[in-house]
């Protein structure tokens, strides 16, 4: 048993692959935004930021947990747990592992929007959460 | 590259589990959470030792995990069997009642706070029931002793 789940581990930690950057996070997604959008003219910090205080018609936002302000730590809406800062430029650990990001975007914006984000959604976010310094 | 990621973390998953197996004997300290049971569990809430539900809790939880208390926590099926597979070979006794999903529902957890007052249960840095880490100060280690216990007040 304890070999199994190792090998998982490993082969999970061999299967991701660290972007240099998180500007790294943006191309796949401009990508598929122009594929969604013929007219998607670019992400915006400003729409990010409007993005993550919305409630979107549900109990959370993005902020519920991650708080107004994504260089502070926060605090999981549900069962309390310290959740580390999610600005790269106070927490460098985040947006760096593009499998994580996918995983978290799907997982969290599941529990706020209902449903999965559209990559121009996810640009927005990551390009809002960048230029905060 | 690979091969470069395999040997740290192979080290410390070994490190990891010899702890565990150390330190089961008193009860409340079960050694640091293997790696991926952390990463997998230890998100939303402290990576709860396995030992604190028993086997079938498990397999409840785990076949429920796209509702996981409201959330989606679905994992890919195969990370799933492999986490289920280290919860149950590691879990506490069985119960003779329905097997609680919840480890606040265990008999043993409601005697080991009883103690614990509403107003505790309830400031903000506590939030809930869930949130192990806000007295016991080495949950992320699985070291629930009452040297590292630390109520708020």
């Amino acid at each position: 048993m304890a070999a199994r789940i190792l090998v998982t581990a490993a082969l999970m930690v061999a299967g991701s692959v660290l972007a240099a950057s998180p500007a790294d996070l943006l191309a796949p997604l401009q990508q598929q935004a122009h594929r969604d959008d013929a007219a998607f003219a670019g992400f915006s910090a400003a729409r990010g930021r409007a993005f993550f205080a919305a409630r979107h018609g549900g109990k959370w936002s993005c902020s519920s947990c991650h708080t107004t302000d994504p260089r502070q730590g926060g605090r999981h809406a549900a069962t309390g747990k310290v959740i580390a800062a999610l600005a790269p430029s106070a927490n460098p650990k985040r947006l760096r592992d593009p499998a994580k990001v996918e995983k978290w975007f799907r997982r969290n914006c599941k529990d706020v929007l209902e449903r999965e984000c559209t990559a121009a959604e996810k640009g927005d976010v990551i390009t809002y959460l960048m230029s905060l310094n | 590259m690979t091969t470069l990621k395999w040997i740290p973390l192979l080290a410390v998953t070994t490190t990891g589990l010899g702890l565990s197996a150390a330190a089961v004997a008193d009860g409340h300290r079960f050694g640091a959470p293997d790696p991926t049971w952390q990463d997998e569990c230890g998100s939303c809430h402290v990576a709860y030792p396995p030992q604190l539900l028993p086997a079938a809790s498990w397999r409840a939880l785990f076949a429920g995990l796209d509702d996981h208390f409201g959330t989606d926590a679905a994992v890919a099926q195969d990370i799933a069997a492999a986490l289920l597979d280290h919860a149950v070979s590691n879990a506490g006794r069985p119960v003779e009642s329905e097997p609680p999903l919840r480890i606040s529902e265990m008999r043993w957890f409601l005697r080991e706070h009883d103690e614990v007052s509403p107003a505790t249960w309830n400031k903000p840095e506590v939030g809930s029931q869930a949130n192990c880490a806000a007295c016991h100060t080495r949950a992320e280690q699985g070291d629930f002793s009452e040297r590292y216990l630390e109520i708020p007040r």
